[in-house]
């Protein structure tokens, strides 16, 4: 799972209304090079929660995002560089996602997030 | 002949290993995913300006139907049950990223984030109470709340459905409208029983005119002997209706309907075209049928 994926991804637990964002640990974390598409991340800029995002990054060893951020910095060839690498490159492949209102585990096992919910928690 | 599969067991159980394993050995399932992905993809009319989005793939499975969204040049997220179908598309290296989870419990995606939805051949398991604790009609609502909420203003769903009846085409289209989506079905080859195929065309928001239905293929060759619902997987029965569907939206049609100075004026300028079929003009035209079958 790809931290775009993580900053659109909430806890859907019944009852839940703070399922966002689910905390990381990272077990395991591997990067796949991809093509970068500055299109592609000026169009879901606005849609990110940063400070999420940048949280989430640093469970997975990246540090090099900055706290602030604003539109004008999507002109920056090296800020895109950095945004890319984190949004799309860097995947959890073994660890845990655990929502921040109970505490409920979802195990991610060969990059895949197990969200499946017990019958009482629909 | 086996049944349709979803009255055989859960879809995480009826998709195990050896059915997993036909989405990369069967060139004819893999033929029809694609085709069918393909041509959701073009119902999902996005905006034609090359701009990459963020789509998901619900019931993606093998991912043969994200790798039509891989093509396209999209980012995609697909949601599956079963984890040996998500074995085959980790096998099959697709770019999306996947989620192990239940549509029928419900999608957790930040509401507005998504740009758009395919599904190819998942959303009738839905209808199936397979365990106590599902509820079909509770299930599709969950579905359809929770994409209604992902999705961001004015975004679609282009959905593929085998329903096994109409009144399971009627339960998840009754169920999508309720939630607030506008659209309706789009019936490719409608005469055809073998290639018919159901799209549930939704728009996030009320109906406007970006939001008009796109048009159903037609005119193909194929046994037209009557309206049975072809089912999806590789050896299936196909499955009687009594009645067709109704249209999804009857206000709609009704508000086209004419009245009677309208109908008098189109017979008086056929007959000034010279058409001699046109019937002779009575008390009776132009007035209301009731509704008798
Ligand atoms: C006909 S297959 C489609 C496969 C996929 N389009 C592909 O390219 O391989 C239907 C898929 O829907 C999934 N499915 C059925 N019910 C589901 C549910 N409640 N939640 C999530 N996925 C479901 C099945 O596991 C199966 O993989």
């Amino acid at each position: 799972m790809r931290l775009l994926t993580h900053n659109m991804l909430s806890c859907n637990i019944k009852g839940v209304t703070n399922g966002f964002p689910l905390a990381i640990e990272a077990t395991t974390v591997e990067t796949k090079e991809v093509d970068m598409n500055p299109d592609f991340l000026r169009h879901i800029f606005p849609k990110l929660e940063w400070k999420a995002f940048r949280d989430a990054s640093h469970s997975l060893g990246v540090d090099d995002l900055p706290e602030q951020v604003d539109p004008d910095m999507l002109l920056d060839e090296e800020f895109l560089r950095r945004f890319h690498h984190a949004l799309l490159e860097v995947h959890l492949e073994e660890g845990v996602l655990i929502c921040p209102e109970t505490g409920r585990r979802f195990p991610v096992s060969k990059g895949i997030p197990n969200m499946l919910l017990n019958e009482d928690e629909v | 002949m086996a049944s349709r599969p979803e009255l055989q067991a859960p879809p995480e159980i009826f998709y195990n290993e050896s059915e997993a394993r036909k989405y990369t050995t069967s060139s004819r399932i893999i033929e029809i995913q694609a085709k069918l992905a393909e041509r959701a993809f073009e119902l999902l009319a996005l905006p034609d300006d090359g701009l990459p989005r963020l789509i998901l793939d619900i019931g993606c499975g093998s991912g043969l139907s994200g790798e039509t969204l891989s093509e396209k040049g999209h980012v995609w997220i697909g949601l599956d049950i079963s984890e040996a179908m998500l074995d085959v598309a980790l096998e099959r290296e697709t770019e999306g990223d996947l989620l192990l989870s239940d549509i029928g419990q419900g999608l957790g995606f930040r509401p507005g984030t998504i740009d758009g939805a395919i599904s190819i051949s998942a959303l009738q398991w839905l209808c199936n109470a397979d365990k106590s604790c599902n509820d079909p009609r509770l299930r599709l609502k969950a579905f359809f709340n929770s994409l209604y909420r992902s999705l961001a203003r004015g975004a679609r769903a282009a959905l593929q459905i085998y329903p096994q009846n109409t009144a399971q085409l009627e339960m998840i289209t009754t169920a999508a409208m309720r939630c607030g989506f506008s659209g309706g079905l789009v019936v490719d080859y409608p005469h055809s029983t073998r290639a018919k195929k159901y799209f549930l065309c939704l728009v996030c928001g009320p109906a406007s005119v970006n939001s008009a239905l796109p048009r159903a293929k037609v005119g193909m060759e194929g046994d037209d002997s009557g309206s049975d619902l072809d089912s999806g997987d590789e050896e299936q029965q196909t499955v009687t209706v009594a009645e067709r569907h109704r249209p999804v939206k009857k206000r709609k049609l009704e508000s086209k309907i004419k009245g009677r100075a309208w109908v008098l004026k189109k017979k008086e300028q056929r007959r000034n075209h010279g058409f001699s079929n046109v019937p002779r003009d009575t008390k009776y035209t132009g007035r209301k049928r009731k509704a008798h079958f």
